[in-house]
């Protein structure tokens, strides 16, 4: 049986077309559709409830020292209210599971996991753990709701005062007051557009919904589903669990290797990941030049030969052009490179484009 | 939602409207194409291949999935819409004006509904 994110009965309320995923029900689209959302979030602003994340702490004196050993990303250069993205190995180098570290304080971070690995993580975060340091999963008394788009800065000034907005990408401003809400203001995002995500207490969750919507009416911003954030990652080019990434593709077959520290005196994974040695496939793009969609798990193929599978593929509805991702045999990678995609026995043309797809123009 | 009561229609969501007895255009209902979603891509038949009643002869596709479109006739394709090729969007807009396509020596068809037994059926169904 699913559970409902603290917002169900908004969704409801609002038009939500809801759907089971990842254990809740959720929106996938309202009632303006995936397209008008995803083109809201590029030029103007739109609002997720994105609750079904998990949220974990880890306290205590050996916290730094316990995220530094089950994390691939070193966490020793931290200032409080940094946010700082991992992925979480396992003993042969595949991934856990990818998650963002926060720094409250001194011994106490803030974790934020995908929701269909949360007790996974949790469970394995428990079975690590050492010395003086504490995983506790705050998950169901935590909303989250993400503000993205290039109008988010200004329909947060209206609400929260100068002081709470966070500056800097990947950082945070905590006990925020926002109408009488305590919150946590993040200058982070899953979008490839500017924008915050707010964690709140579960009971406040609907108010503050309401409110954000009712003070970015004149931004233009609305109501935006899963489907839409699944079009606007996939242009940005982040990965996702369980597609560009999973318990046996690593993440420097993924494309991530700036996010692992080969160079840390251990970690979990660390040893499988060197003696493996350099990746034989990598995480392409790939930019449809026949006709059809390219979706995930298809076959890429080279003269007839698989080179590689799709790990996930869409129409791109800013782009408007159908874009995948793919791990390929890194011998046939190159940026450039013609291949054809097996779309349901039919053989679709495609090339190898950079990553991201899509890059939002700094001002 | 609108169901023309000049049409036919099929329990797999698709409309027939017949211009003779064994000719006639085939589209997806509104009912369809509201559940689809925005859709972004479509494959057609091409012009003289045979369709048969209750198999697909074309697929559509939304941001999101893949569906098959089925025949409610038994016949010969006698026209293809290519304005639906490069504009999808057509079958949410305008579904009853953007047929997919025109079936000709048309032999034999599925049990099909009128407007009101259409709606019945997917009231029913939900």
């Amino acid at each position: 049986m699913e559970k409902k994110t603290p917002l169900y009965e908004a969704h409801v309320r609002h038009g939500g077309k809801i759907v089971p995923f990842a254990g809740y029900l959720l929106p996938v689209q309202y009632g303006s559709g995936v397209i008008a959302e995803h083109q809201a979030v590029r030029t103007a602003c739109g609002l997720f409830d994105v609750s079904h994340m998990g949220e974990i702490t880890c306290q205590g004196r050996d916290a730094f020292r316990n995220l530094n050993h089950i994390l691939t990303n070193d966490y020793t250069t931290m200032y409080d209210g940094q946010a700082r993205y991992s992925p979480m190995c396992n003993e042969e180098g595949g991934v856990v599971d990818d998650l963002i570290v926060y720094k409250v304080r001194e011994e106490s971070y803030f974790i934020v996991v995908n929701a269909a690995n949360k007790d996974k993580d949790y469970a394995w975060m428990q079975s690590h753990a050492f010395g003086d340091a504490v995983f506790t999963d705050i998950s169901e008394k935590v909303a989250q709701i993400a503000l993205q788009g290039p109008r988010a800065p200004e329909i947060l000034r209206k609400l929260a005062s100068e002081d709470q907005i966070p500056k800097k990408y990947y950082s945070c401003k905590f006990h925020c007051d926002v109408a009488g809400m305590d919150c946590i203001i993040s200058k982070t995002g899953y979008t490839g557009e500017d924008g915050y995500e707010l964690y709140l207490a579960a009971e406040d969750a609907e108010r503050m919904w309401e409110l954000l919507l009712e003070s970015g009416r004149q931004e233009g911003l609305i109501c935006c589903g899963l489907g839409a954030r699944d079009t606007l990652r996939l242009e940005a080019a982040m990965p996702l669990y369980g597609h560009e990434m999973t318990d046996s593709i690593t993440p420097l077959e993924a494309g991530l290797g700036t996010f692992v520290k080969m160079g840390k005196e251990e970690f979990v994974g660390k040893t499988a990941l060197e003696s493996r040695g350099a990746p034989e496939r990598v995480r392409v793009g790939l930019k449809a030049t026949g006709r059809g969609i390219l979706r995930e798990h298809l076959d890429v193929l080279m003269g007839g030969e698989k080179i590689g599978v799709t790990t996930s593929g869409t129409f791109a509805p800013y782009l408007k052009e159908s874009i995948a991702m793919a791990l390929l045999d890194v011998r046939h990678a190159e940026i450039g490179t013609a291949v054809e995609v097996d779309v349901r026995g039919r053989k679709v043309a495609a090339e190898i484009v950079p990553l991201p797809f899509y890059k939002r123009s700094k001002k | 939602m609108n169901h023309p009561d000049e049409l036919l229609y099929s329990k797999s969501h698709e409309w027939a409207k017949f211009l003779d007895d064994t000719t006639a255009l085939i589209g997806l209902t509104d009912y369809a194409q509201d559940a689809l979603g925005d859709l972004v891509f479509v494959n057609l038949p091409e012009v003289g291949d045979e369709v048969t009643a209750g198999e697909a002869f074309a697929d559509v596709e939304s941001v999101k999935a893949v569906s098959d479109v089925f025949s409610p006739v038994t016949g010969t394709v006698a026209e293809i819409n290519e304005d639906l090729l490069d504009s999808p969007e057509m079958m949410n807009e305008d579904p009853y004006g953007a047929w997919l396509i025109k079936v000709e020596n048309i032999t034999d068809r599925e049990e099909l509904m009128d407007s009101g037994d259409y709606v019945n059926f997917y009231e029913n169904q939900e």
